[in-house]
């Protein structure tokens, strides 16, 4: 049964049925729950119901051992508030994945149909991976892509499947170590997307996956592995959702990816959480010669956001691209921003960076470029932007430059803006709502970046902040 | 009966600076008025009072459109009831295309009562009908495709707010010196499609320096305005006697306006 949580108002206007289009809770027919809280036990449940080898098992007890000894990061955002006891930090929702849509329990199924997943995926997608809770539903590839040697698997499934290509890959880019987040992921990670692209194949349409939390004090903790074989190419668009709740929910995955000589990969997240969630992520890509890693990062939603999608640029002629848009709304703060490391000579990097604060939403960027001895002729380029549409809202800049070399191109830009009553007022002279005129001033504002994506997630992006602005979230 | 908008002894202050001192002025669908005035004699300031920008403080008088009170109404509001300035200084909207902001625009013109998240224009009808407005004013259909406002020439600009009138088709509208920063090829061109988007079918008040929007709009009135006041309405031949010998004899013939105007400008100066 599915249950609407969002409150109708008496007027059900189009933007409060849009709302509940993600606002909705799924009845919880799980087939295991794991109790509250974090220690060793559950760690090994988790290990034991997956069937892991006894290496992945050490990797989750040492993992665990070195998230209780790290501290909460003081900066960034207030995490103070998150009960680490409090949370389930595994539900497995089916028995197994589905690879049609009717091999998928029914009201799961129906959550992904409202979300309009087999939909996009008749339309323009190469393959499909669909999270509920902890573990991935459904997972599909088209077939000429399996053929060439495409792999599309959930990480579980990876680790059973290729263990070699797994374990040389797997922690080597965000060890558990990295940060204390990362560290609670190795512990208890679960599901998320494993693709691996053989040298010289280009994936032509996107590869998409969504994440689906939907129950209550839930954490959601998948892992992502990425590997591009040289000269090969592909895009991986994830999305995420949630209920909204009135206690927390934690959201924080590691995404490890490795673009290798000549490839490119293209990352996009569109992702839309609940005012509930703790959204903190760690995400990096390692390039090669001559590749190229761009991140598209779309930000709305969350209580906390903390992510910086991070490139290091490890042979000449990497190339890193890291794009992103927070939308902070009441009660949220986006602390989002960007890294990239230039560790070779020749390589070159892009940032740009567009924040909109909303009804006493604050946002940020925190970013750091650096420049390691040796990398000289690196190139890097930040623009960010911001713009406040009222008086109670907030927008920060953190940026951290770090140069160890003489010849390098650096460039910075940051500008703050608030919507003018001027622009307001010739858009509404024409007939447009308040609402309306600021939505399109917004729409305006993130144009730029907007036109990087593909046309379906283009006109989802705008979507999403056309709800934005009409308010009725948060 | 004709749609009449009426203006009654309009008092408006920017930053608590009083700068019209009671101005009437009555303008039927279907005339044209032109308003002329030394610069800061406050034209403009007349224009955003009618679309009612949040600046502009209405202290004393009424504004009618047939029996609605303009006074209670939000600028899109009194858009929507075919009201329209092409703006003496149109301002940009980065990243927002003409073509969609004119079709959200058209919508609303065209359904008053429609909310947001409602239906537009289908898109195929639309572009038709914008194709067809921009070849009628000689425009390049790129601009369609470009940014409001963003890095357009002076001309390009007035050009856009004429494209955006032939759209709306208002019942009113208030033309704010749209002939400057035109060539003269284009004024003309300006003058003749103004004409043809409907004179008729309007009442147009035409705020300008010159004469030769008036050209192929003859002006039923003639306003001229200084100090914050409409001293003199004449024929033609007022705009006529103008252009060829300025304001001394207004200027002469109203002191008390005059003496406005001077300390306006005397205020003005010591603003920081
Ligand atoms: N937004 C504003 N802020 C401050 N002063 C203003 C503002 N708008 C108008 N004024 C002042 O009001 C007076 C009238 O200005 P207005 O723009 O109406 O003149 P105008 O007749 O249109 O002049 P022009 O022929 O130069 O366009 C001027 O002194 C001007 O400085
Ligand atoms: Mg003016």
């Amino acid at each position: 049964m599915i249950t609407d949580t969002g409150k109708k108002k008496p007027e059900a206007d189009i933007a409060q049925v849009e709302i509940n289009k993600y606002d909705f809770h799924t009845e919880e027919r799980y087939v295991y729950k794991a109790r509250k809280g974090l220690d060793e036990e559950i760690v090994n449940q988790i290990s034991d119901l997956k069937g892991e080898p006894d290496w992945m098992r050490q990797f989750r007890l040492q993992s665990l051992k070195i998230f209780q000894s790290k501290p909460l990061p003081r900066w960034g955002g207030n995490l103070d508030e998150i009960d680490f006891q409090d949370i389930y930090y595994y539900i497995k929702p089916a028995d197994r994945q589905g690879r049609t849509w009717e091999e998928v329990p029914e009201e799961i199924k129906r959550t992904f149909d409202r979300l309009g997943i087999p939909e996009a995926e008749k339309k323009y997608l190469a393959g499909v991976k669909a999270q509920y809770e902890s573990e991935v539903v459904y997972g599909s590839l088209r077939e000429e892509l399996a053929k060439q040697g495409v792999i599309f698997l959930d990480t579980d499934t990876a680790l059973k499947e290729h263990p070699d290509l797994f374990r040389e890959y797997f922690g080597t880019i965000v060890p558990p170590s990295d940060n204390k987040f990362a560290a609670l992921n190795s512990a208890v990670w679960s599901g998320g997307s494993f693709i691996y692209v053989p040298p010289g194949v280009k994936v032509e349409y996107p590869l998409q996956a969504y994440f689906r939390i939907n129950a209550e004090n839930m954490g959601q903790f998948e892992r992502t592995l990425i590997i591009v074989d040289e000269g090969a190419y592909v895009h991986y668009v994830e999305g995420c959702t949630a209920p909204m709740y009135s206690s927390e929910s934690l959201h924080s995955a590691v995404v490890e990816i490795i673009v290798k000589r000549g490839a490119r990969c293209r990352y996009t997240t569109i992702q839309n959480w609940a005012n509930n969630i703790y959204n903190l992520v760690t995400k990096r890509a390692v390039a090669y010669q001559d590749a190229t890693m761009e991140w598209i990062d779309g930000n709305l939603g969350s209580r906390l956001t903390m992510k910086y999608p991070a490139v290091y640029m490890l042979e000449p002629g990497a190339r890193g691209e890291i794009l992103s848009i927070a939308f902070a709304s009441r009660g949220q703060h986006q602390d989002a921003g960007a890294k990239v490391v230039h560790c070779a000579p020749h390589t070159s990097s892009r940032i740009v960076s567009k924040s909109i604060s909303k009804n006493g939403g604050r946002s940020s960027y925190r970013g750091l470029v650096r420049v390691q001895r040796g990398a000289h002729h690196a190139k890097s380029n930040v623009v960010c932007d911001a713009l406040i549409l009222d008086p109670h809202s907030r927008s920060d800049t953190y940026p951290y430059i770090e140069i160890e070399e003489d010849d390098v191109l650096i460039g910075h830009e940051a500008s703050v803006s608030r919507i003018g009553e001027e622009q307001l007022f010739y858009l509404m002279s024409r007939g447009l709502s308040e609402a309306e005129a600021s939505a399109m001033i917004v729409n305006g504002f993130i144009e730029p970046l907007v036109r990087e994506l593909p046309m379906e997630y283009a006109v989802e992006m705008n979507r999403l902040i056309q709800l934005q602005m009409e308010g009725s979230v948060g | 009966m004709t749609d009449v908008l009426r203006i009654e002894n309009l008092h408006v202050s920017v930053a608590d600076k009083p700068i019209l001192r009671g101005v009437d002025l009555e303008l039927h669908r279907g005339e044209v008025h032109a308003l002329m005035g030394p610069n800061g004699s406050g034209k403009s300031t007349l224009g955003f009072a009618i679309m009612g920008h949040p600046g502009y403080e209405v202290t004393e008088g009424a504004i009618w459109l047939n029996d609605v009170n303009l006074l209670e109404l939000e600028p899109h509001e009194r858009a929507r009831l075919g009201l329209f300035m092409a703006f003496q200084r149109p301002v940009a909207i980065p990243g927002v295309r003409m073509a969609d902001f004119l079709r959200l625009a058209a919508s609303n013109m065209r359904n008053p009562d429609r909310q947001e998240g409602e239906e537009l224009i289908p898109m195929r009808q639309f572009r038709k009908e914008l194709l067809e407005k921009m070849k009628q004013l000689r425009m390049d259909v790129e601009f369609a495709r470009r940014y409001v406002n963003d890095g357009f020439s002076g001309g390009e600009m007035k050009r856009a707010e004429i494209l955006q009138m032939a759209i709306l088709k208002p019942k009113f509208a208030i033309l704010d010196e749209t002939d400057s920063g035109l060539d003269v090829d284009a004024v003309r061109l300006a003058s003749q499609s103004i004409a043809e988007i409907g004179r008729k079918e309007m009442g147009l008040l035409i705020i300008t320096h010159h004469d030769k929007l008036l050209e192929h709009n003859p002006p039923d009135r003639v306003h001229v305005m200084l100090g914050g006041r409409i001293v003199e309405t004449g024929g033609p031949e007022l705009a006529q006697e103008l252009h060829q010998k300025g304001y001394d004899r207004i200027r002469a013939e109203h002191p008390e306006a005059a003496e406005a105007e001077r300390a306006m400008r005397a205020e003005t100066a010591q603003a920081p």
